[in-house]
């Protein structure tokens, strides 16, 4: 335990700076996983545990796609898109077989493909640590904030989780088609009655569940080393964000994952050892003050 | 068998009936026990080969635990996802013990199963008010709390090294764990005893109250069950299973590691139950020799053992919908149930 290096790091602005912005990408990485978890669970009703592989997938395919094209924009989007067509398999061929079944059963199949997905890419891209390197563009001398350092890149990982929080938002609140799934997630039967085709609908918030999972890895490649299992430490982070902020809240997965991100940044000064304690024992007495998270309905 | 017709019996039969059913299965069980643990304890005579025992003693750690996961997950309905905190806090608490103080075996042992469940009574008290899949979560939670403790506190559990420096085995009762036909039947005595133990907490009035909170908490509340406390009791009592379960394997591999108290233990756990099937008391077993084959086998021929497990697991999950020991038992009802309409 350091908590002087923690006091000390509270008192210099500079190093406030630093430690709030890693502490707010480590969050928005979060994000990105935990509201796809969180979207899954509040339509599907499904808590998919593979989710940490769509991460990895992300990541791979960004770095893969970065190689060959040399291009940022584009390893993004493969990213993006890959794991998204793989979300949309995965349900369709896998998933969509045990929806009747015992919540033990999906555990299973996810467990499954967990195994699975990791051996995959161990295969394709070797069991080594892989990096994909800073894209050149952003390859540059870093901002200064009130002393604090901040590369730029982090300020682009920022802004485009932001933009997707806020696409999803007022797309859920404001569109037809987030109305469909806001209706699929309180009555399936009854959405589907109404002639939507609910298979299809599910398809696509898996889909976009993974897409979105998939962003956060491929805007982590650059910033972190990719490895086969990299996704297992996000998921049970993620899950972690999702308890916290209660189970299907897209704000609540914002705001736990920007609060484990924090305990995370300035939990590794004072606590260098215990940082993954910390998140465990925060997420302990939300629950048990609040049993459904900070912003969970109450379930009858 | 005659799990899933006691279970059939207790909705329709007034309580008596399962009163006498239970006296009078207690006597064959202890018949079973005894002759399972004779056949056991035979076995060093006949076959010499320690890789037979090895294998044994580690289904003896792994079925205990993961017997007494499904006192939780099969008969209570409460989905653990950290139940191998008490496997590592059983392995740790008895490596500790008979490192520091230099107590006898059966004292250590004993203290193990108090502190167990100390920290069982603790954290049960907080998790088992939550319902399921947020259950599920604070109990992984306090794992990865536990897990994180031991990999912060080097001075006392030597960190991510374990506990190194074996564990010291003085002799008790003319018995010398250190000799590996010893620890054999060691082993063997406390996993019949504890399978024995559970199936009298599961076939119990006690047991089949846990069954009815399973199907309907709220009905259980309402005819005058102390549902918190009935949940509370049993994740205490499944606890020091558990923990006999990691005390086994300390003294089998001579330390413990991080890796006991990980979650993936529990994840396992929960694995073969599954593989097992959930609604017959030994499924857990079969699901434990089961997994420890597969794992033995498929790690010596290819290195992509996961794919292989993976699949296995799928062909369950998706194939069968249920449990080796579940869907074995529904075959053979529809068999003898078709059988009997022909005849």
């Amino acid at each position: 335990m350091d908590i002087d290096a923690l006091a000390g790091c509270l008192a210099s602005p500079a190093c406030l700076v630093t430690q709030t912005t890693s502490g707010l990408i480590i969050g928005m990485l979060l994000f990105l996983v935990a509201v796809g978890l969180t979207l899954i669970f509040g339509v599907l009703k499904v808590v998919n545990f593979s989710h940490g592989a769509f991460y990895m997938f992300g990541a791979y395919f960004a770095m893969t796609a970065y190689q060959l094209t040399d291009s940022f924009t584009l390893a993004m989007l493969c990213g993006a898109a890959g794991t998204a067509i793989l979300g949309l398999i995965f349900e369709r061929v896998f998933m969509s077989r045990v929806y009747g079944a015992d919540v033990l059963m999906q555990l299973l199949v996810c467990y499954a493909f967990v195994l699975i997905f990791d051996d995959v890419v161990r295969m394709v891209w070797g069991p080594e640590f892989k990096s994909m390197g800073m894209p050149s563009a952003f390859q540059v001398p870093p901002l200064f904030i009130a002393g604090g350092v901040v590369p730029p890149y982090y300020l682009l990982l920022i802004g485009v989780a932001l933009a997707a929080a806020m696409v999803l938002g007022l797309g859920l609140a404001r569109t037809r088609i987030g109305k469909v799934i806001r209706a699929a997630a309180h009555n399936p039967g009854m959405v589907s009655a109404l002639g939507i085709n609910t298979g299809l609908l599910y398809g696509g918030v898996f889909a976009l569940g993974g897409m979105l999972a998939g962003l956060a890895g491929a805007l982590a490649a650059p910033v972190r080393s990719l490895t086969p299992g990299m996704g297992f430490s996000v998921l049970i982070e993620s899950f972690i964000v999702t308890v916290i902020g209660g189970m299907g809240s897209i704000l609540g997965a914002l705001i736990g994952a920007l609060l484990i991100g924090l305990i995370r940044s300035f939990g590794s000064l004072g606590f260098p050892l215990f940082t993954e304690g910390l998140m465990y024992l925060f997420m302990v007495i939300v629950l048990v003050s609040r049993p459904t998270g900070l912003f969970g309905k109450e379930v009858a | 068998m005659t799990e899933l017709q006691a279970g059939r019996a207790s909705e329709t039969l007034s309580a008596p009936r399962i009163e006498t059913r239970s006296f009078r299965s207690r006597y064959r069980d202890i018949l079973v026990a005894l002759v399972a643990f004779a056949v056991l304890a035979a076995l060093p005579f006949f076959f010499g080969s320690k890789a037979l025992l090895d294998f044994v003693i580690r289904c003896s750690a792994f079925g205990l635990f993961a017997t007494s996961l499904n006192l939780l997950v099969g008969y209570t309905g409460m989905i653990s996802f950290g139940h191998g905190m008490f496997f590592g806090l059983g392995a740790y608490g008895f490596g500790l013990l008979m490192q520091r103080t230099g107590v006898p075996i059966p004292v250590a042992f004993v203290a193990t199963l108090a502190i167990t469940a100390v920290f069982a009574a603790i954290i049960g008290a907080i998790c088992v008010r939550l319902k399921e899949i947020y259950f599920a979560f604070v109990t992984l939670a306090f794992q990865m709390l536990i897990h994180s403790t031991i990999l912060t506190w080097a001075s006392l559990t030597g960190g991510d090294q374990g506990l190194r420096g074996g564990i010291p085995r003085p002799v008790f009762l003319g018995i010398d764990l250190a000799n590996h036909v010893h620890l054999y039947i060691t082993s063997c005595a406390l996993l019949v005893l504890g399978l024995l133990l559970m199936r009298q907490i599961a076939q119990s009035p006690f047991g089949y109250t846990l069954r009815m909170i399973r199907d309907n908490a709220r009905r259980a509340s309402f005819i005058g069950i102390d549902v918190w406390r009935a949940k509370l009791t049993i994740f205490v009592l499944a606890a020091l299973f558990a923990s006999t379960g990691g005390m086994v394997m300390a003294l089998f591999v001579s330390g413990a590691y991080p890796e006991f108290a990980y979650w993936t233990i529990s994840g396992e756990g929960i694995f073969i139950n599954m593989l097992g099937g959930v609604t017959t008391f030994l499924g857990p077993m079969v699901g434990t020799v089961l997994l420890l084959i597969l794992n033995d086998t498929v790690t010596r021929f290819t290195e992509y053992h996961g794919i292989v497990l993976g699949l296995v697991i799928l062909f369950f999950a998706i194939g069968l919908r249920k449990g080796l020991m579940d869907y074995l038992l529904e075959w053979y009802a529809q068999r003898r149930d078709g059988r009997g309409e022909r005849g």
